[in-house]
């Protein structure tokens, strides 16, 4: 499951980044890597790009590079 | 005793650090409130420039704690040290002292939103490494307690290694005294401690420091190890020698495998700032702000979008609407001045000098200042509320589909008011060739200086039908528009494929969260941007109206002059009264006209008339065409002359004139295919050289104003050739 398949509501935390892309690379560098909780604020018309909470700060990436992005459930995700 | 000896006594008890030697500067994530703390502390003490070879904005400022006097510099907002963009890499440069002709700060004031550590307290981990003295400013501690959110400071500052940590809320003051206190002492205090997180990078730079000058700081090596791909980076592998570069991959591969450097960067950190959020943060109860609220529902794909268009929509409207009553005032007083003083000098070269040199050429300047200060408040508020950079996110679907991103929006909708503002509004888009398709992008939006061109033809030519339910006048102008818009996207999605190819431009933004602007930053950050417009454009925009005012004035027939005086007598002999005046009047143009057809630019104009006879034009547009390359905006008023209506006319009279005007054999001049045409070159060519100055500027080289101006001329150009040709 990667980033660009969150659901409305749930909240996500990141397991693994595919790091190769220097897009990937800031995404990183803004806060985008393992451990980070995310959930999905909300999608462009559409439905790319995509924003993202994350520690409240919210991020806005495109689907293309949200496929980089491992994710899973957080334990209080359901 | 004299006043003079009083004044001595007075001079001598100055404090000795009346002048800052060594400043502080102002680190933060952009919207972390960083501005309005700087605004806070500084007043109105404070000056906007450049920073040395680049078009980054430099705010520095003083601060006052009883009699000491404190440097400060308000860095462009930054999430890393890094050459990420071009304002982020000179932040970056300035706390390194890398600035050519800049001292390395004395010390780092980092600011740091308290609703959002996460990001921020990546930055002052890396500022800490820095090792200058240093201490944090936590700004908006009421807004992350009402979201929730209060920090244990105390427990901050320990895992800080110690360094101060002063809770602020800049918009009401509190907690300002206590952090100008601390920020008195800060240059002298040490260091920070904080033990280094990352013990193999410290080795690493340590072995290579040994191969290194002196004055390459172990800093400066393991950033260059990092951002691999940076101009440090380059340098330091320069100083390193020829191996340099395999060198440090080396050591890039001891450190960290194969993993990209910046990624391996980003985990360790994080994990580390993770841990210190786990340890100090502590949550309260949430309580829903209006701005979660709305920015909830502006969150929706389809509210959000609709918004964006409504927001742009009165964006628009008060550019044109409200600016238009301001400019007629300014033109009208600039005409009244102008005549006033022609009238009462002597006439002559020096009168006409003066009234329509000068003083038209001032009033040219300022007649945009209105709609440039309009847009200039409308961006910086949404700037400020946190509002452009959703902007950005909402179009960037749209903006994909040419090859540029989100973030070329701004520059295109502020180049509807002049492109100058546009094309510095590039700034923040990081990728170079993204910005430099943007930049060639922006001078076809209808700009308010192609207007009175519009207006005149299409009032003249275009009969005022209906055409559905709109109005045919009103339909061309919507076409033009279109043409503008279609050739900026075209030559942006052309430049992609070809020139300007290259990896698919990106788009990762930070959305902030909607906000109230604060009402000093708004006018401080207003006022510096009216201030580089008017040096930056003014100064070209006057020049160019006395260069084009001397081209047609000069070079002055005496013979011309002398016909027109024993003119002027007869009518003096014959008529009296209003006849007279309207005689005398109607003299006035028609010896103008004169003179202007065998002045410079006249002759110019005639010299050229075979280029532009397949498009239709006869010397007089084109003399006009041509006084309108450097200023785009002068050129009704030289058709006013050139066709002796005088330059002051008003549109009907004018148009009138254009409608019977004919050639040698009779035929019209102003048919309707060239009336395209001519409308067709003047939507598509560059003319105007305060927009060719700054792409200069902005692109460093004359290579893109050069390629810029022949592009957007031959495709004008063309466009005429094919409505004349096909008419």
């Amino acid at each position: 499951m990667t980033l660009a398949k969150l659901q409305r509501g749930r909240k996500y935390v990141i397991n693994g980044v595919n790091a190769s892309d220097p897009v990937v690379q800031r995404l990183m560098v803004l806060g985008l890597v393992e451990g980070a909780e995310v959930e999905l604020a909300s999608s462009a018309i559409g439905g790319d790009p995509i924003e993202f909470r994350m520690f409240g700060n919210a991020i806005s990436l495109r689907r293309e590079q949200a496929e980089h992005f491992a994710v899973s459930l957080t334990s209080e995700g359901e | 005793m004299s006043k003079l000896a009083v004044t001595r006594v007075a001079a001598d008890q100055i404090p000795v650090r009346r002048h800052p030697s060594q400043n502080i500067a102002v680190v933060g994530n952009p919207n972390s409130g960083k501005s309005t703390l700087f605004n806070r502390l500084t007043g109105m003490r404070q000056k906007t420039g450049n920073y040395p070879g680049v078009t980054v904005e430099k705010h520095a400022g003083v601060t006052r704690v009883g009699d000491q006097v404190i440097g400060l510099i308000d860095l462009p907002g930054m999430f890393a040290l890094s050459s990420h963009s071009l304002e982020e890499r000179i932040a970056s440069d300035v706390v390194l002292g890398r600035i050519d002709g800049m001292d390395k700060p004395a010390g780092i004031l980092a600011v740091v939103d308290t609703t959002h550590l996460y990001q921020g307290l990546y930055l002052v981990q890396q500022l800490i490494e820095i090792g200058l003295p240093i201490m944090v400013a936590l700004t908006m501690t009421d807004a992350a307690e009402a979201g929730g959110i209060r920090v244990d400071t105390e427990a901050l500052r320990r895992r800080l290694g110690g360094i101060g940590v002063y809770p602020v809320v800049a918009t009401t003051g509190q907690g300002i005294d206590v952090l100008k206190h601390a920020l008195a002492t800060l240059a002298e205090s040490p260091p920070p401690t904080m033990p280094k997180l990352w013990v193999e990078l410290d080795a690493a730079s340590e072995a290579l420091a040994r191969d290194l000058p002196a004055t390459v700081p172990r800093i400066e090596i393991e950033r260059a190890l990092i951002d691999r791909d940076s101009e440090l980076a380059a340098e330091v592998e320069r100083s390193l020698g020829p191996d340099g570069h395999e060198r440090m991959e080396e050591w890039r591969t001891r450190l960290f495998g194969s993993e990209p450097p910046l990624a391996n960067e980003a985990r360790r950190r994080y994990g580390w700032v993770r841990e210190v959020m786990d340890e100090v943060q502590v949550r309260a109860p949430v309580i829903a702000t209006l701005s979660s609220r709305v920015t909830r529902f502006l969150n929706q794909p389809l509210p959000g979008t609709i918004g964006l268009f409504v927001v742009m929509a009165i964006v628009f409207q008060a550019v044109f609407a409200w600016a238009t009553p301001v400019m007629d005032l300014i033109d009208a007083s600039a005409s009244a001045l102008g005549s006033a003083v022609a009238a009462a000098l002597p006439a002559g070269a020096f009168a006409s000098f003066i009234s329509d040199g000068v003083i038209a050429g001032v009033g040219s300047v300022i007649i945009f200042l209105p709609q440039i200060l309009i847009l200039f408040l409308f961006i910086i508020l949404l700037e400020d509320s946190g509002y452009l950079a959703r902007a950005a996110y909402l179009m960037d679907r749209t903006m994909r589909s040419v090859g540029l991103s989100g973030q070329s929006i701004i520059p295109m909708i502020s180049s509807f008011a002049c492109a100058v503002p546009g094309i510095m509004a590039t700034r923040v888009i990081p990728n170079r060739r993204d910005r430099i398709a943007t930049i060639l992008a922006a001078p076809f939006m209808t700009c308010s200086a192609r207007l009175p061109v519009y207006a005149l033809m299409i009032a003249a030519f275009v009969p005022s039908t209906r055409v559905g339910f709109m109005n045919l006048q009103g339909l061309v102008l919507f076409g033009l528009y279109m043409l503008g818009i279609i050739g900026g996207l075209g030559t942006a999605l052309l430049l992609r494929k070809t020139a300007l190819s290259g990896p698919k431009p990106s788009f990762a933004l930070m959305l902030p969260e909607f906000r109230l602007p604060n009402l000093q930053t708004v006018f401080m950050q207003l006022a510096g941007r009216a201030m580089i417009f008017l040096k930056r454009a003014g100064t070209i925009v006057f020049v160019v109206a006395v260069v084009v005012w001397a081209l047609a004035y000069y070079p002055r027939s005496d013979e011309l002059a002398a016909t027109r005086a024993d003119r002027q007598a007869v009518i003096d002999m014959t008529t009296t009264g209003d006849a007279a005046e309207a005689a005398l009047r109607q003299l006035d143009n028609e010896s103008a006209a004169a003179q202007l057809e065998q002045s410079y630019l006249g002759r110019a104009g005639k010299l050229i008339e075979p280029a532009f006879a397949p498009l239709g034009w006869d010397w007089k547009v084109s003399a006009a065409v041509i006084a309108g390359f450097p200023a785009r905006e002068v050129v009704v008023a030289v058709l006013g002359t050139v066709y002796a209506v005088g330059d002051e006319a008003d549109e009907a009279t004018l148009a009138a004139r254009l409608k019977g005007a004919t050639r040698a054999d009779g035929s019209k001049v102003f048919t309707v295919p060239m009336v395209i045409g001519l409308l067709i070159f003047y939507a598509l060519c560059l003319q105007c050289a305060a927009t060719i100055a700054v792409i200069r500027r902005e692109t460093n080289s004359w290579r893109w104003p050069a390629f810029a101006w022949i592009y957007m001329t031959t495709l004008g150009y063309l466009g005429a050739l094919t409505a004349y040709q096909l008419g």
